[in-house]
């Protein structure tokens, strides 16, 4: 024996003698783990996230959160002798005078703005597909969680080098703060120690960014992957997939290399990109002063909708006995998001009221086979998409050389009209998609065989399907729960039914409007049944040549 | 269908998993070709990182390369970048080769469990639960039972208020500037006070401080006064003034606004001469400076306060008076 066959064999008695883990290794070194591309989504917010807390620790051994005002004499010959805060001074020197730094610091921002985008689309995927319905809510509000904690955390990250693009970001924030009825003014002199910008905020914003928000992000995180461990994961319907059953690769050896591998792979890409193309050039904006700022001043892209959405309201404020209420600014900046991440939050049960249903799904949805769930959702990315270019206004305005008042008014008009219209597009293509599943199944595929009979009339032929895919079309059965019943308007003791009943039958309705009813397994033989018939009368042989 | 939990969901159970081999099952040439690719990878990886430490030590942090397409980068970011990128990747496609080419690619199936418990079980608790307040107390004694709520909702009110030293009451200072009469304007990179001669019909000047401000910013060790006192000058033909917010408040032609946006608090630079009117970059709030600097577009609510201006006896540009309305973002307490 070898001394690496030696150590395979006698590694897990040397943990179980030591921690008795022999009965949790036992269960968990072969857990199965389903696979699908769109499952990678997660991972890469996972992967951005550990590579964030590593060069994050490197970079706080070089940066000096300090709003103490120096005179800057570094490598950097363009700002020789101007004056700057230490923040700005030291977010400098880690760029041009330590060997690997500016990588450092440029692999840190591209994999935050990746961290973002990962958490986004994973979180659509969980939506789109219905992941988060029971068991899995709390998973899904924890997951909201994080993603809001994520954008938070990304915004005090840039804001912390000080140079002029962040300040003026830390100003629009201050504004506002200040818009917040009642305490705008005590809170913003409290954050600030003082007036705008002070010398206290910067130092403040440090230890949010590098210990307070991190630390909740990682406690939330492990509960997200202890959850998704402990529930397993859930898998598309196919073949030999059920509700009750978990099909896919073992943890070891499949997982721990095709993970442990993606974590590589991820890192790498990060870095490359991050070798390749500049990010934040902060030298380039030069020290932070509040009475200067330059033209196109963008945020990073997860905070272009909120920004966008403070650029399309219209200038709405009420004055009231002496008192400001700004609509203009409490409307889009806390109050419309606000809205939209409760409401998110609260999805699950919205939907489970709608469908009144109790049971446990492990089995992912095609969207297709949510029309109205699948309708929301793209309504929803319509109405974020829409601010989110709203963001970039004057850029576009620039580029095409249009008006920016036109494109403003234009999208001002398209966030109330487009929205509902999407809906109800997406819910239409979604059942279209799902009659043509239905036709499938009843009548088989098309083969693109023409008959003739005797009669001279033209048939198509049609073949059965295989039962792969037959295993994925009538997974729709899955998620087809009725709608519920109403209740009686008066019953028969004549006892009016309760308000809350009959709103609960409203939504339940609107959930399963025009719903389409997916065959039974007798209609689907029968259907199958004519098919095969149908192409026995052609090739006798029951095969068909690919190909035309 | 009905919508009990304990009804269990009939879908696709009868099917077969379907398992095709792969060429690296069959042909053991093909496996060992796989086997030299990921050892290939992970070797690379390896040249990678000895790599990064030749760059590390050799290549200047002056240097700089012109890379097609994406323009010039500093060499040693490029350098160890790449090496340490391709470090890591390298690490992870091979893993990635192995486990799709070697790795046993057939698929096992594990059975779930409801997660909730059997009935027995859930009675036990719900049991040992009402024991457990029954024991306790704590709905015999609503005496207890309310101080204790009420010691708990207002336990978090030190932790509030010991955040109230972060810094000082708002006070009025929102409301005050620099800018007293007699206040000289002087521009905001150079310091140098200003002539009515030195702006030329249409012109602008961009930025504008009180001559005092460097002292005061020096006292105070922040730029505070700064963001406040900031303005702007622009000069138009006296008649091209439709209206102004002080009588009087140019001095031939020439008008001085604050430069802070009533919207967020950016300064507004971008003038256009010809319309006269004043965009803010961050929101693109539009203010009319030839009309009492009136918002005509974007999210601002409030027009642009105007500074009163004339000239002292040496012939520079002073302020008249302070600003007459607060400068900047709405608050609360504004009215």
């Amino acid at each position: 024996m070898s001394t690496t066959q030696r150590a395979v064999a006698t590694t897990p008695t040397w943990i179980d003698d030591r921690i008795g883990a022999g009965k949790w290794l036992k269960k968990n070194l072969r857990k199965v783990f389903p696979d699908h591309w769109s499952f990678m989504l997660g991972e890469i917010a996972l992967y951005s996230f550990i590579l964030l807390l590593l060069t994050g620790v490197y970079l706080t051994l070089f940066y000096n959160p300090s709003m103490k005002e120096v005179v800057y004499n570094g490598s950097y010959a363009p700002l020789n002798g101007i004056k700057m805060t230490q923040a700005y001074e030291s977010t400098l020197r880690v760029s041009f005078d330590v060997r690997g730094g500016l990588l450092v610091r440029q692999v840190h921002h591209w994999a935050a703005l990746l961290f973002v985008a990962a958490v986004s689309v994973h979180m659509l995927r969980v939506f789109f597909t219905g992941a988060f319905r029971k068991p899995r809510e709390l998973n899904w509000v924890i997951g909201v969680g994080l993603m809001t904690l994520a954008i938070l955390e990304g915004f005090a990250g840039y804001s912390l080098p000080d140079d002029l693009l962040s300040g003026t970001g830390l100003r629009i924030a201050q504004g506002i703060v200040l818009a917040i009825p009642l305490v705008g003014s005590y809170v913003s002199s409290f954050l600030f120690g003082g007036e705008f910008p002070g010398t206290d905020f910067i130092p403040r914003l440090y230890s949010i960014h590098i210990l307070l928000i991190p630390g909740i992000l990682l406690g939330m995180l492990t509960a997200h992957l202890l959850l998704v461990w402990y529930q397993k994961h859930t898998q598309f319907p196919g073949p030999g997939r059920t509700n009750t059953n978990v099909v896919g690769y073992p943890l070891l050896p499949v997982y721990v290399a095709k993970a442990g591998g993606f974590f590589f792979i991820v890192s790498g890409i990060i870095t490359l990109i991050a070798a390749l193309f500049s990010i934040n050039p902060i030298w380039q904006y030069g020290p932070y002063t509040p009475d200067q700022v330059s033209a196109g001043s963008q945020p990073d892209w997860y905070i272009g909708w909120l920004d966008g959405a403070v650029r399309v309201i219209p200038n709405w404020e009420t004055v009231l006995w002496g008192h400001n209420i700004s609509w203009n600014i409490l409307l889009p900046a806390l109050i419309i998001p606000g809205i939209m991440f409760t409401l998110l939050a609260l999805y699950p049960w919205v939907e489970a009221k709608a469908t009144g249903d109790k049971r446990e799904h492990h089995l992912l949805d095609r969207p297709r086979n949510a029309p109205t769930r699948t309708g929301l959702g793209v309504m929803a990315l319509t109405f974020y998409v829409l601010m989110w270019i709203s963001g970039g206004n004057d850029i576009i305005a620039q580029a095409f050389s249009w008006s920016i008042n036109s494109i403003t008014w234009t999208i001002r008009v398209l966030l109330i009209v487009l929205p509902p219209l999407v809906f109800v597009i997406t819910r239409r293509a979604c059942m279209g998609l799902q009659r043509r599943d239905r036709d499938k199944l009843l009548h088989g595929r098309e083969t693109g065989i023409i008959k003739r009979m005797p009669s001279g009339e033209y048939l198509e032929v049609h073949a059965p399907v295989s039962s792969a895919t037959r295993a994925k079309l009538v997974a729709s059965r899955e998620s087809d729960y009725a709608p519920i019943e109403a209740p009686p308007a008066v019953d028969a003791n004549g006892v009016k039914a309760p308000k809350k009943r009959r709103s609960g039958v409203k939504l339940s309705n609107f959930y399963f409007a025009n719903r389409v009813i997916p065959p039974t397994d007798e209609e689907i033989e029968e259907g199958q049944h004519h098919a095969a018939g149908d192409l026995e009368t052609v090739r006798p042989s029951g095969q068909i040549t690919s190909g035309h | 269908m009905s919508n009990d939990s304990s009804s269990e969901i009939e879908v696709a159970g009868a099917h077969e998993i379907e398992h095709a081999l792969r060429r690296t099952d069959i042909d053991p040439r093909a496996a060992k070709r796989a086997e030299r690719q990921v050892a290939i990878m992970f070797g690379g990886s390896v040249l990678a990182s000895i790599l990064f430490v030749v760059a590390f030590v050799s290549v200047k942090s002056t240097a700089v390369v012109n890379v097609p397409l994406i323009g010039l980068i500093g060499l040693q970011n490029l350098t160890l970048g790449l090496a340490s990128g391709l470090g890591l990747f390298l690490i992870g496609a091979g893993a990635t080769h192995w486990a799709r080419k070697l790795m046993s690619d057939e698929e096992i199936v594990d059975e779930r469990k409801s997660f909730a418990s059997d009935d027995e079980t859930r009675e036990a608790v719900v049991e040992s639960f009402q024991t457990g307040v029954e024991e306790s107390g704590v709905m015999k004694r609503p005496l207890i039972r309310r101080t204790l709520l009420a010691a708990l909702a207002l336990m978090p009110i030190p932790a509030i208020v010991l955040l109230r030293d972060l810094g000082p009451l708002p006070e009025t200072k929102s409301r005050e500037t620099l800018w007293r009469k007699g206040s000289r304007i002087v521009t905001d990179i150079s310091y140098r006070p200003i002539k009515p001669e030195d702006i030329p019909l249409g012109g602008l000047v961009a930025g504008a401080l009180p001559a005092d401000l460097l002292k005061v910013e020096e006292e105070e060790g922040n730029l505070n006064q700064r963001a406040k006192a900031a303005i702007i000058l622009v000069r138009m033909a006296p008649d091209e003034i439709r209206s102004q917010q002080i009588q009087d408040g140019d001095f031939q032609g020439i008008l001085a606004f604050s430069k802070i946006c009533t919207h967020l608090g950016c300064p507004i630079a971008l003038y256009e001469q010809r319309t006269k009117h004043l965009l803010c970059p961050c929101h693109q709030s539009t203010f009319d400076l030839a009309d009492d600097g009136n918002v005509i577009f974007g999210p601002s609510a409030r027009r642009l306060p105007q500074l009163a201006i004339e000239v002292d006896k040496e012939g520079y540009l002073v302020a008249k008076e302070g600003f007459q309305e607060p400068v900047g973002p709405s608050f609360w307490e504004r009215g």
